[in-house]
């Protein structure tokens, strides 16, 4: 139903199809770390993003110069020179962000989305499909941990992005914020994003039955 | 001593790397739905992590301190802990064969285990010295064991249990190890 070597195919891929948190189930040691606030949410994804379509392009540009056998090694040391950038841009110009999420900046390079985009993806696809992709699927890991995030900090704290949204009355579920709230709110999510893509499934297919 | 009791305890069940970090998420889920495969990954990860951290120590104090190059701390932990992958492969295929049958399959996918990385970096900004990296990489990866080892007990049973369809899977697994996060957050007042 969609194509995914054009570059708008790729883009859609990546947001909705084959949403790395909600479908591939990728990337989920940040996905649960810093999804406590939904200002973390944000800088997560977007850092990530940035990652993954840097090395993306640079490795779809190589694509044919890298050796097959050595290409994990290869990829690894493009996507750690990119995290090594973006750890210093950070530290300069957004010092509270990286301060809030610490150690999982570095952590990036380990965000099995990258590698598993360059191996499944950017090594065998031209430049811009590529970086489409990665924008993508980017994209779609900000979505997918904002909204975590911002489940959890209005439930767990009573604000959104540091509003407070909740009346006074409300009593903080305090559990949200700390780690078992994590897995307990991505699988009640899961739950309920299964359900919603079931339930749009049928639609669909009720309605090309009407058609034909 | 005391300072190595607590990094035993510490790494090993308060600041359990799965249930309290977030590190090695994704090995958590992906290879617990048996005993067999979760002992396997477990003791693959307990071998390279406790190597590693001994190894990082001595990039970080020997070449990248003196040298001032502590900016290429992550590019020099990830290729450390790769070839190190490599090398534990190739010497396992070599020296006992059986050991590689059971492991083999676990170890590529070690390279992005973040608890292995995480670890790393944390035991440098941590300051600890020789000694005490390595028994904090060799218990937090044990650590790292008995959450997979108690994770896939549970999936087993879950395997029989009537639970809703919509229940099954990911979603079942998530909300198993949050319970299991509420329960190891009993073990806070430890230290």
């Amino acid at each position: 139903m969609h194509d995914k070597k054009t570059p708008i195919g790729a883009l859609l891929n990546g947001l909705v199809f084959e949403n790395p948190t909600f479908v591939l189930m990728l990337g989920m040691c940040p996905t649960l770390a810093i999804t406590t606030v939904a200002s973390n949410g944000v800088g997560m994804g977007l850092a990530t993003t940035f990652v993954l379509v840097c090395s993306n392009l640079f490795i779809s540009l190589l694509r044919n110069v890298i050796p097959e056998k050595v290409r994990i090694p290869s990829f690894i040391v493009i996507i750690a020179s990119f995290v090594t950038m973006l750890e210093m841009l950070m530290k300069a110009y957004l010092p509270d962000l990286s301060a809030s999420l610490g150690m999982y900046i570095p952590l990036i390079v380990v965000n099995c989305i990258i590698l598993a985009r360059a191996e499944a993806f950017a090594f065998k696809n031209p430049v811009l499909p590529s970086v489409m992709d990665g924008l993508g699927m980017g994209l779609g890991f900000t979505i997918a941990i904002t909204l975590l995030a911002a489940i959890r900090e209005l439930f767990g704290s009573g604000t959104v992005f540091g509003l407070q949204v909740m009346p006074e009355a409300f009593e903080p579920i305090g559990i949200l914020t700390l780690p078992a709230g994590g897995f307990i709110t991505l699988g009640i999510l899961l739950i309920v994003v299964n359900a919603v893509r079931a339930g749009i499934e049928k639609l669909i297919r009720k309605r090309k039955e009407a058609l034909a | 001593m005391n300072t190595y009791l607590v990094i035993l305890i510490g790494s090993l069940l308060v600041n359990n790397y799965v249930m309290n970090q977030f590190l090695g998420i994704c090995p958590f889920l992906g290879v617990s739905k048996k005993f067999d495969t979760a002992l396997g990954m477990g003791m693959a990860v307990t071998f390279v992590m406790t190597l590693s951290s001994f190894i990082t120590w001595i990039v970080q104090h020997v070449l990248l301190i003196p040298l001032g190059l502590e900016y290429m701390q992550t590019i020099a932990f990830i290729l450390v802990i790769a070839v190190l992958v490599q090398v534990v492969e190739m010497a396992l295929k070599k020296l006992s064969f059986s050991l590689y049958q059971a492991l083999g399959v676990y170890l590529p996918l070690i390279t992005t285990n973040c608890a292995v990385l995480g670890c790393a970096i944390s035991n440098a900004t941590e300051g600890y010295n020789l000694l005490q990296a390595t028994l904090s990489g060799c218990c937090a990866a044990l650590g790292f064991t008995l959450a997979i080892l108690l994770l896939s007990c549970i999936r087993e049973r879950l395997e029989l249990a009537p639970m809703p369809q919509w229940m099954k899977g990911f979603p079942g697994a998530l909300i198993t190890a949050g319970l299991m996060a509420v329960s190891f957050m009993g073990f806070s007042g430890l230290i």
